[in-house]
């Protein structure tokens, strides 16, 4: 069946067992992203340590695709270097937009090879991406300086960004 | 079954009337689509109106001469005096096409700003600091973020009527919400979401007693029941044609006569004027002060045709069948759906005032909900077509407590063995996702 390709039981067990999950303090900023289109919704906090991701926590609610994909980009982003983990999130980005014509480099995205098949369903696309572009976000938050100290680093209220991958065409 | 006993609908013969039920997905799986409360599919009749529109009659209307301006015109026209028929307006003017239904919305609430600018006569519209606007929570976001707008720029407060547990509008404190201060009162007519039939009365009867105007959003009750204008008595109906079979691209704002008559105008341009000078410029009556620009000719062609085909069905029975027949639809649906395990109905769950719209949580053997992007992915591998997400009324997953649902909605073409391969297909989708 072709929903195997997409479905892959990786995905599934990090839907089944995600890790990381559940806010953590302490942290340096706070986001929540959302996917208007379907109502998956992330809140996510980094916390950033000498350019160093020291840790990443969320609470999400979504399909198994975006729950599998913050918990597999957690795992990889968690103890790299600001800038490894911006250049993963990259290669990430660029599977995710081939339509499946890309082959990844397991060696570098780990876990997240297995998100090669969603990109093969453009509707899905969004659902992977959402972690990460909630993490992205955050990152650069701290990185410029944006994020208020003590981690209250949202504003409360505040519309939340438009997503990244909502500005992509479909 | 209402007195007269309308005729059934044959089922059947409807389906051979829309070509794309034939087609097949996913390597050749039959189609069932069940995503009707998005859009509908087109009966031949619609495709074939637009068709003879472009290959022989094609040309701007109200604005030349010639034969071909004369028929596009008449033919334009004639989609008024049909949608009007349809909905029984007193008076083919208080027909003004739009785009859809949110533009047709959005013109109301536009107009109501711009009634500051304009005199004495568009009293009525006027909108300010102290005035109440009144919603529900169960609106499509076409019905709920024009409004927001609205009291923005206007400075009025906007106020909702809640909901109940069972996905029904909660009227307890109707006279509270809607009293004096209240100038319109807006709500949908048939959610989207819950597939609720709202009480129009009790609810237009508050508003006349404070002398607020009363909008209705149409858009999922024209499509599916009888509707007559004068016996609702409302001050607007939206609806859009994609849902009733026609195009996209055509709605419809019905509006009372004399309101639109003093409503001011919330598009300018060609079309929508009197006399115009440099420095100023009168409007044309209603509808075509709401018209402003080359209208959607072929669109309103295929509306008309649309209101065609429902009017005839079932022998001239016409959409007192296609309700019949959706009625019929819904209790079985929900009679086969109430059988399937871990499914939990959001909105109503008996067949009474309730619309063939059916959304729904489902959780696995373990008791953890599948996630409605996951329930309408499996579905579709096996050609079954559903909506999942918020459906544009994102309150209401808020007042439910949750992110998204699936939804199963129907049409005139849906049948019983559809609502089963829907049942089969959940069943297929608990056991894609156990452990
Ligand atoms: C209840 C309701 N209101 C308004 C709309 C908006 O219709 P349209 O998108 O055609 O403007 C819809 C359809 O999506 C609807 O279901």
């Amino acid at each position: 069946m072709k929903l195997d390709s997409m479905y892959q039981e990786i995905i599934l067990d990090h839907y089944r067992n995600p890790h990381h999950r559940g806010l953590r303090e302490p942290y340096d900023a706070e986001v929540h992203h959302v996917n208007p289109t379907c109502g998956d919704e992330v809140t996510l906090r980094v916390r950033i340590v000498d350019g160093t991701v020291a840790d990443v926590s969320y609470d999400s609610e979504g399909c198994s695709i975006s729950q599998a994909s913050a918990s597999v980009m957690s795992d990889l982003v968690i103890g790299k270097s600001v800038e490894k983990a911006l250049a993963l999130e990259r290669e990430f980005l660029t599977l995710m937009q081939s339509r499946g014509t890309v082959e990844p480099d397991e060696d570098v995205l780990e876990d997240a090879v297995a998100f090669a098949g969603v990109s093969k369903y453009p509707a899905r696309v969004k659902c992977a991406l959402l972690s990460w572009m909630a993490w992205k976000d955050a990152t650069a938050q701290v990185v410029s300086g944006r994020a208020g100290a003590g981690g209250a680093g949202h504003a409360g209220g505040r519309p939340a960004p438009v997503p990244e991958q909502e500005k992509q065409p479909r | 079954m209402t007195a007269g006993g309308a005729a059934e609908l044959d089922v059947e013969l409807v389906r051979k009337d829309f070509p794309i039920l034939e087609r097949t997905v996913h390597d050749g799986r039959p189609l069932v689509y069940l995503d009707n409360a998005a859009t509908a599919q087109k009966p031949r009749a619609v495709i074939d109106a637009m068709r003879d529109y472009y290959e022989l009659h094609n040309a701007n209307v109200h604005r030349g001469i010639h034969a071909l301006a004369e028929e596009a015109t008449a033919l334009y026209e004639g989609a008024r005096d049909k949608v009007a028929a349809f909905v029984n307006a007193p008076d083919r003017h208080e027909i003004v096409f739009t785009k859809n239904s949110s533009e047709a919305l959005n013109l109301v609430t536009y107009a109501f700003s711009n009634a500051a600018t304009q005199g004495e006569q568009a009293e009525r519209f006027r909108l300010g600091p102290g005035d109440e606007v009144v919603v529900t929570e169960m609106e499509h976001h076409s019905n709920l973020v024009p409004w927001q707008m609205l009291c923005q720029r206007t400075g009025a407060r906007l106020r909702w009527l809640g909901l109940t547990d069972e996905g029904r509008l909660d009227l307890g404190n109707l006279d509270e919400v809607i009293n004096e201060r209240t100038k319109v009162v807006s709500f949908v007519h048939q959610s989207n979401i819950l597939g609720t039939v709202n009480p129009v009365a009790p609810i237009a009867a508050r508003a006349r007693q404070v002398g607020a105007l009363v909008v209705l959003d149409g858009s999922q009750s024209v499509p599916h029941l009888p509707i007559d204008v004068t016996a609702l008595d409302v001050d607007f109906l939206a609806f859009t044609g994609h849902k009733m079979c026609g195009p996209t691209g055509i709605g419809v704002l019905w509006g009372r006569r004399e309101l639109l008559e003093v409503m001011p105008p919330f598009l300018g341009g060609g079309e929508m004027i009197e006399l115009v000078t440099m420095e100023a410029s009168t409007y044309a009556p209603p509808p075509h002060r709401f018209e402003a620009g080359t209208p959607m000719i072929a669109q309103a062609v295929g509306l008309g045709a649309a209101v065609d085909y429902l009017t005839g069905l079932a022998g001239g029975a016409g959409m007192a069948a296609v309700a019949a027949h959706e009625h019929r639809l819904t209790e079985y649906a929900l009679a086969r759906l109430a059988e399937v395990p871990g499914l939990q109905i959001i909105g109503p769950t008996g067949a009474v005032d309730r619309g063939g719209a059916i959304s729904f949580l489902l959780s696995g053997a373990d008791g953890r909900a599948i996630h409605p992007h996951d329930v309408g992915q499996v579905l579709d591998e096996q050609g079954i077509a559903v909506r999942v997400g918020h459906h544009c009324a994102r309150p209401v997953c808020l007042r439910f407590g949750v992110p998204a649902t699936t939804r199963a909605s129907f049409h005139l073409y849906t049948t019983t063995s559809e609502i089963d391969a829907l049942v089969e297909g959940l069943a297929g989708v608990r056991r894609f996702f156990q452990s």
